[in-house]
């Protein structure tokens, strides 16, 4: 009897880890090609990087009232789809739902990655970069800047860790069964990550212990770091960001951007790994769901967050409102297309079964990631525009704002990178928890697999 | 212009003494145009004073004169706070103030210290102009955010910028409410001499890439007793300029001295934007009673225009 379920157990085993662990060692053509794309978009935008180095600021449209442009913008869009990570794994794993398990890997990577380029995208919008270090020889910390600083890196070292941890057991995987398969260096890098992994109830016992810490730890420090983020804006007193919403506003923003950001990589990983048996129409329309909840909740701080000023009409506030509102105001247009598709159209569509499926939740994904970017240039730029006093004696451009090509093209190739980076990790490590699945299957897992 | 605003030797050398250091002349100097790359610290280089004369110095003692005046500037002067009172019935748009203060701090055209804005607060209230200046206030919205200290609030009130630590992160510019702060987007105007100046964080020049600048109430020509560039250039009479704890401003024009308390009480003074909380240092007094004539011409008035034109 026994003998019987140890081979079955053998048996789902290997159909695992040959779906799971044949992406790292195949390269095809359309990844090559996707590759190449992101590595040419990055060193176009390392050269444009190095024309503003060398000349300044003055080489974006920011002038002395607009002076946070599409950099800062992408700083709190990175910031907030890198929440997700938090959202997937920390609140919808603590509240033991088990369809997160072949997807909570694709959102840590993505947390990561994105969390990751904030912190470039940062740098990129400082006027003085060589000077960075002056945060920690001089950092004050009655500045929202520092707090976001400390928060931001807390957020990097604990997504690592909840990144690298649940991994172990699948890098002892790939230690054991993989020798023959990988180039030696790739293969020695995996046993030295799988840190002696061989999957003792004792080690299970320690891993589910931490990981259970860090799950709970990441809660306040997600919240944390999108709040403080907020709080750059909020902390001010322009119309526009003078608000107290604006943490909560972010939070759940952020998840809408971070469940975006999900379906999109969910849609795309499953297809060109092949992952149908892993990733399926069930998991989509779980995820679609989850969207159209975040998504209604960010719809409720929205209509807080203008109609509230808009009955009042203070002045400083109904000029805000106005060029928003308005489709004849600056920013008309683009917001009520952002507030169209980056949230009320996905939230209809999500309504109905038949658009929570793979290939529907991919575009309404893609519409979530772009709608939220632009989101944040809204949230950005008017308010700057905007000053309590009249912007005069200035040349014309210094009361617009229209992002240069050298502005647009360093911004691109932040993201770039982001993606660049989730392709590398889900590239050289499995993109789907094979211990967990196997765990699921009812493998017995605490053994040296 | 440097020359101008040089501190004289008795200052200089009184401050010297204060921190305990005795170099002589060395001290008079803040315009170091001369250090070649290839002295050694012990060098001696010829400085000149602010009245012309040229002395000789050991280089790192020089090196040193940064260092005391960047301690200097941000203590500030001990017993005072700086308060401005711009009397808007005055005020006709001459823009000396302006002129004189971009050349004081080699600033750009666009880049204002000092920005003299047509006003209007209702449709049937008429135009006034309104000279503003950073407001250094008690409770200033942008020394809070700096997350590197870059810009403080001395004691005697006076917010300054460090141009030698800013990281350009320009949290400031968003957080100051009367948009008092610029940012040197790409390379600053320099004047001649400037890139070998040591730099005075009391007149922030030389101006750097990449860094903020803004109004420092002429913080070195304070120092020396002087009023500021903007109030001496006045031709209208419209700054006074004082110590609060003295209770005493002088018009910057007339050289007249009032109690600052008598000034504010009878002609009704007030502060911009007080709603915010900010506190200011810098007080108006209503545009009530013009002495002139306020008609805002576009063309006449457009300083970018005059600027390329080189009417300014």
């Amino acid at each position: 009897m026994s003998e019987i379920i140890k081979q079955t157990d053998d048996v789902i085993m290997e159909k695992i880890r040959k779906d799971l662990l044949t992406p790292l060692t195949t390269f095809p053509l359309g990844f090559k090609i996707w590759v190449a794309a992101l590595l040419t978009m990055i060193a176009l935008a390392a050269w444009a990087y190095t024309i503003q180095f060398n000349q300044g600021l003055g080489v974006t449209a920011m002038r002395d009232y607009v002076s946070w442009g599409i950099y800062i913008a992408s700083f709190v869009f990175f910031v907030a789809t890198a929440l997700v990570g938090m959202l997937i794994s920390a609140v919808v794993g603590l509240l033991g739902q088990k369809w997160i398990i072949p997807i909570s890997r694709i959102a840590e990577m993505i947390a990561l990655a994105f969390v990751m380029m904030a912190g470039v995208a940062i740098v990129v919008d400082m006027g003085r970069p060589d000077r960075v270090l002056n945060l920690l020889f001089h950092g004050r910390f009655s500045s929202p800047i520092i707090w976001d600083v400390t928060v931001v890196n807390v957020y990097i070292v604990i997504s690592i860790l909840l990144l690298f941890l649940p991994m172990l057991p699948d890098l002892g995987i790939i230690r054991n069964h993989m020798k023959k398969d990988l180039p030696k260096w790739q293969w020695q890098m995996y046993n030295i990550l799988s840190l002696g992994w061989v999957g003792t109830p004792g080690q299970y016992k320690i891993l589910h212990r931490t990981l259970r810490v860090l799950l709970i730890l990441i809660v306040p420090v997600a919240l944390a770091i999108h709040t403080v983020t907020s709080w750059l804006s909020a902390l001010t007193l322009r119309a526009g960001w003078d608000s107290t919403i604006f943490g909560p506003y972010y939070v759940t923003g952020a998840f809408v951007a971070g469940s975006g950001a999900v379906l999109v990589a969910m849609y795309f990983i499953r297809r060109a790994y092949k992952l149908e048996d892993y990733i399926t129409d069930f998991h989509f329309d779980k995820m679609g769901k989850l969207m159209v909840l975040v998504a209604l909740v960010y719809l409720y701080f929205n209509l807080n967050e203008f109609l509230v000023p808009a009955y009042k009409m203070k002045t400083a506030d109904a000029h805000h409102i106005h060029t928003l509102f308005s489709l004849h105001g600056e920013y008309g247009v683009m917001f009520w297309l952002t507030q169209t598709f980056g949230l009320i159209l996905p939230i209809i569509l999500g309504f109905f079964k038949r658009f929570r499926k793979p290939f529907p939740m991919m575009l309404i994904g893609v519409s979530l990631v772009i709608g939220a970017w632009f989101k944040r240039v809204i949230i950005v730029v008017p308010t700057l525009i905007h000053a309590h006093l009249p912007i005069q004696n200035v040349p014309e451009s210094f009361k617009v704002y229209d992002p240069t090509g050298i502005e647009i093209t360093i911004t691109l190739g932040v993201m770039a990178m982001a993606m660049l980076i989730v392709t590398i990790l889900a590239k050289i490590f499995p993109v789907i928890s094979l211990w967990e699945i196997a765990e699921e299957k009812g493998v017995d897992i605490k053994k040296n697999l | 212009m440097s020359q101008n605003i040089t501190p004289d030797v008795t200052s200089r050398r009184n401050f010297l003494k204060k921190f305990g250091i005795t170099v002589g002349a060395a001290g008079a100097v803040t315009s170091l145009g001369f250090l070649s790359a290839c002295s050694t610290d012990d060098e001696m280089v010829n400085v000149l004073t602010s009245d012309g004369q040229t002395v000789q110095v050991k280089k790192s003692e020089l090196k040193v004169n940064l260092e005391k005046m960047q301690v200097q500037g941000r203590e500030g002067i001990e017993g005072k706070k700086f308060v401005m009172v711009i009397d808007l019935a005055q005020c006709k748009n001459a823009r000396k103030c302006m002129a004189a203060c971009q050349g004081a701090h080699h600033l750009k055209p666009e880049q204002h210290h000092i920005n003299v804005l047509q006003m209007e607060n209702d449709d049937r209230t008429g135009f006034y102009f309104q000279p503003k200046p950073c407001q250094h206030c008690d409770n200033p919205p942008c020394t809070k955010v700096c997350p590197v200290d870059a810009t403080f609030k001395r004691q005697d009130g006076i917010v300054l910028i460090d141009n030698e630590r800013c990281i350009g992160c320009r949290f400031c510019i968003a957080a100051c409410p009367y948009s008092a702060r610029v940012f040197n987007w790409s390379e600053p105007k320099y004047v001649e001499g400037d890139e070998n100046k040591v730099y005075d964080i009391e007149l922030n020049v030389p101006q750097k890439k990449g860094t903020i600048s803004k109004c420092l109430f002429s913080a070195d020509r304070l120092r020396i007793g002087k009023l500021p560039y903007c109030v001496s250039a006045c031709e209208n009479g419209v700054y006074w300029f004082g110590d609060a704890n003295e209770d005493a401003v002088t018009n910057g024009t007339s050289k007249e001295t009032v109690r600052l308390s008598t000034l504010l009480e009878e002609k009704g003074g007030y502060t911009l934007l007080p709603e915010l909380g900010t506190k200011p240092s810098v007080y108006y007094l209503p545009p009530k009673d013009r002495l002139f004539k306020y008609q805002y011409d576009e063309e006449k008035d457009d300083w970018m225009k005059n600027h390329e034109e080189g009417k300014v």
